[in-house]
């Protein structure tokens, strides 16, 4: 199916605060998820009779056991704050899209089932009977979120709407309207063990091709070992980084690193993908199940270390929640989470990323660099959302921003930042995060990453910026594919890995 | 001596108000307190110890951290709204306390001109309701009303304190009779019957509308949680069941 034409934003000077248009975004629907899948994850694939109370009985559920969202729920006080902080805002001008419009989609829902004031008096407080419409206003807009958090940067009660659109989405799968793009990748990954339903003889062949291309490059027989008992690290990675370009020209880095420090690793086909789609659909089950595979493979190939690739949402899955799901981490003191723990060598931060990893590597004299290689390039980095926002790298709380652009800075010599706004804590999203990284939704994708392709465009023009570095498989993805529209050339994106490897001295 | 009937109404009022602001809040605390916040989501950067999040959160209930790094109209009106009512409230204290505590004293002249920043604050507010498109786009009827209620408040307040003076020795004693349980005669006149009512309709209204994000930001996980997660496992009841059956 042809999408639909749309206009491309154009790039101007700074990021304007749009006037509203509204209702511009409302014909954005993802494709809806077939019978199979949903039945496969255990959803009805239709509306049935009953959807209304089956909504409305699950909104309970999550509101009995998610703080965050009853909280949420009550606290806002349509102050605005947050208005104008969403990219999908910024670059659709739909009102719908501002994060606390987007909350009121299910808030207006909340206070007629759920709160007195909206039950006696529903037009005063804005509180309505659930409908088809509303559903389908769900439907269109919680999956234009990419769940990025920059608006509970800013909301003075750190509402993040990404909460909201998490409960939103396990709604939608709980009265059958799935979305075909995460809940399909979810089926796979529980199927085959990662989310392009790579099988385990075609990684191994993959990864046999890569060690032929690195040592035809280099001289040197880099290996990509696979399901190795006893290794020291078990390098989890998004199964992009296996064929996708520029992805595999970070995860060759990766090999690189371990090579030239002399660390024994493994891949592991059980545990190929660090990726993880339960986040997306607020599921914790979900999320735990693929979680639980990482756990599986750690025990059962007996390493003493995880480390996670660059993939953005990933990284905060690992970080703030393996430990909780699975018991990667420290600090347990059940069963459960002592079988793994004492396996583990507490010298390391469990998970580490592998920014932290190649990072300290350098730092310590244990890895050589030749930062003149990259001479060619003139680079910037993009905070991924999901690291800047919903993790940390290193002891101290920034050490996401720290470290990546540390590590950037010892292997390129030409670097420059971003406008403050537009990275930290105050990041863009690249605009096809949380499940929105489908063609279906390309529309969304492309004026959601206008904030990021403007900040980029000024570095372009006062530096001659030629490289964006980035730590997140699916902002690689996105911006190979939107930036181009923009007018850029999408051999700018590539891994803060990919500089590694050009930079790393291999003997 | 017989009370009147609006002595008799309004202490009947208050004595309601009160039990419905203390059992409606009470009930939302314990209610946001027994919920569990299964997964670790402080928005990072994020203190990775209980005293750092003790700071950040101090920072977000007296400085507004987070509104100032988004919106500087909303801080400075939204500020002055908040700091000018907490200090009419505390100057509010001394109708209600026998003999008067020294620093509620001191008060007394900054709360008495506090009331004017409270009143502009919420003026800008309220402007900005009907200004912004998107600030307009997301108001509800009940958040003007809010504000509307917030500024009748302040301004029949305002009347007393600066324009038609009440008797202030007998509306004292009414509040120390409410507490005391030993009702006495309450000033009559329309001004002061007006703040009252408002004042008690604010009451009823507080644990079942949006001012329940006092409360409600001290329970807010992207703000309270500490940043430990690969140190510590924190896994909530409904969640360790999930354990044991592996
Ligand atoms: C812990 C105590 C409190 C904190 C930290 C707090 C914080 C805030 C913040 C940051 C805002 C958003 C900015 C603004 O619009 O002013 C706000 C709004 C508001 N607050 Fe509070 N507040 C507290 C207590 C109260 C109390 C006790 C009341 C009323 C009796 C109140 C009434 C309001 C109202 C009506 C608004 C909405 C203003 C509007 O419509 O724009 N707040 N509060
Ligand atoms: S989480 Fe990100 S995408 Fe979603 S509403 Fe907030 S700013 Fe927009
Ligand atoms: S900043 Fe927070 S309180 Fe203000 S409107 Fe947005 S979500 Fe509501």
């Amino acid at each position: 199916m042809a999408a639909a034409e749309f206009d491309i934003p154009e790039l101007k000077d700074d990021i304007e605060i749009p006037k509203l248009r509204e209702g511009v975004m409302a014909h954005a629907k993802t494709f809806p998820a077939g019978q199979p899948v949903q039945d496969f994850m255990g959803y009805p694939h239709e509306l049935g009779e009953d959807w209304k109370e089956r909504a409305i009985d699950k909104m309970g559920d999550l509101l009995g056991k998610y703080r965050s969202l009853k909280v949420f729920m009550d606290a806002c006080v349509h102050c605005g704050a947050c208005t104008d902080k969403c990219h999908y805002y910024l670059g659709t001008s739909d009102p719908k899209n501002m994060p606390v419009a987007r909350q009121d989609l299910m808030r207006q829902v909340y206070r007629r089932y759920f709160t007195t004031a909206g039950k006696l008096f529903p037009k005063l407080v804005g509180a309505k009977d659930l409908t088809k419409d509303i559903l389908n206003d769900w439907y269109s807009y919680y999956y234009q979120c990419s769940e990025c958090r920059r608006c509970s940067v800013y909301c003075p009660y750190g509402i993040d709407t990404a909460e909201i659109t998490m409960a939103g989405r396990e709604i939608l799968n709980h009265v059958g309207m799935g979305q075909k793009y995460s809940n399909e990748i979810l089926s796979k990954v529980h199927k085959i063990g990662n989310n392009l339903g790579l099988p385990g003889p075609a990684l191994e062949d993959t990864l046999e091709g890569l060690e032929e291309d690195i040592e035809a490059d280099t001289g040197v027989a880099v290996k990509l070992p696979l399901d190795v008992k006893g290794a020291e690290v078990l390098l989890v990675t998004p199964s992009a980084d296996f064929f996708s370009e520029p992805h595999v020209e970070s995860l060759i880095g990766y090999a690189k690193v371990f090579h030239a420090a002399g660390i024994s690793w493994t891949l592991s086909t059980h545990a190929s993908e660090a990726g993880n789609f339960g986040l997306f659909n607020g599921n914790y089950e979900s999320m735990r199940k693929v979680a639980m595979r990482i756990r599986d493979a750690a025990l059962e190939l007996g390493v003493k270390r995880i480390v996670v690739g660059e993939c953005g949402h990933a990284w905060r899955v690992a970080y703030s929640f393996w430990n909780t799901l699975t018991g990667i981490g420290y600090g347990g003191n059940d069963p459960f989470s002592i079988e793994l723990q004492k396996q583990l060598d507490p010298t390391y931060p469990q998970p580490q990323h592998i920014c932290e990893l190649t990072n300290d590597l350098i730092k310590s004299g244990k890895i050589k660099v030749d930062p003149s290689l990259n001479d060619d390039l003139v680079v910037t980095y993009h905070d991924s959302c999901n690291v800047a926002r919903a993790s940390r790298m290193g002891t101290e709380p920034g050490g996401q921003f720290i470290i990546p652009r540390e590590l950037i800075k010892s292997v390129v010599n030409n670097f420059h930042d971003m406008a403050d706004e537009t990275i930290g804590e105050s990041t863009f999203c690249c605009g096809g995060g949380g499940g929105l990284l489908t063609d279906d939704l390309m529309e969304v994708r492309v004026k959601g990453a206008m904030p990021r392709a403007t900040a980029l465009n000024n570095v372009v023009k006062e530096h001659q910026v030629n490289f964006m570095a980035m730590i997140c498989a699916i902002c690689k993805a996105q911006f190979t594919k939107v930036l181009p529209k923009y007018g850029f050339n999408m051999s700018m994106v590539g891994g803060v890995h990919q500089l590694v490897s050009k930079a790393i001295k291999l003997d | 001596m017989g009370l009147s009937t609006v002595t008799m109404i309004y202490a009947g009022m208050f004595y309601l108000a009160t039990f419905l602001l203390v059992v409606g809040l009470g009930y939302k605390i314990f209610d946001y307190s027994r919920t569990p916040a299964p997964l670790k989501i402080p928005t990072t950067p994020a203190p990775t110890t209980r005293q750092g999040v003790t700071y950040r959160m101090a920072k977000e209930v007296v400085l507004f951290e987070s509104l100032f790094k988004a919106n500087k109209w909303i801080w400075v009106f939204g500020w002055m709204f908040h700091f000018g009512l907490l200090l009419v409230l505390l100057r509010h204290l001394r109708y209600f306390t026998e003999p008067v505590w020294f620093w509620v004293g001191i008060v007394q002249p900054f709360g008495k001109y506090a009331s004017i920043m409270m009143v502009i604050g919420m003026a800008g507010l309220l402007a900005r309701r009907f200004l912004v498109d998107r600030v307009r786009y997301i108001s509800t009827p009940s958040d003007y009303l809010m504000l509307v209620l917030l500024i009748a408040i302040g301004l029949s307040g305002m009347l007393m304190t600066f324009v038609v003076h009440t008797d202030i020795v007998a509306l004292k004693a009414f509040f120390l009779g409410l507490m005391y349980l030993d009702v006495q005669p309450l000033p009559q006149d329309l001004t002061l019957l007006v703040h009252l009512a408002l004042v008690a309709l604010l009451m009823v209204i507080f644990p079942i509308s949006k001012l329940l994000h006092a409360p409600g930001l001290f329970f807010s996980p992207t703000r309270n949680q500490v940043d430990n997660p690969r140190e510590h496992r924190h896994v909530a009841a409904w969640a360790a069941r999930l354990d044991q059956k592996n």
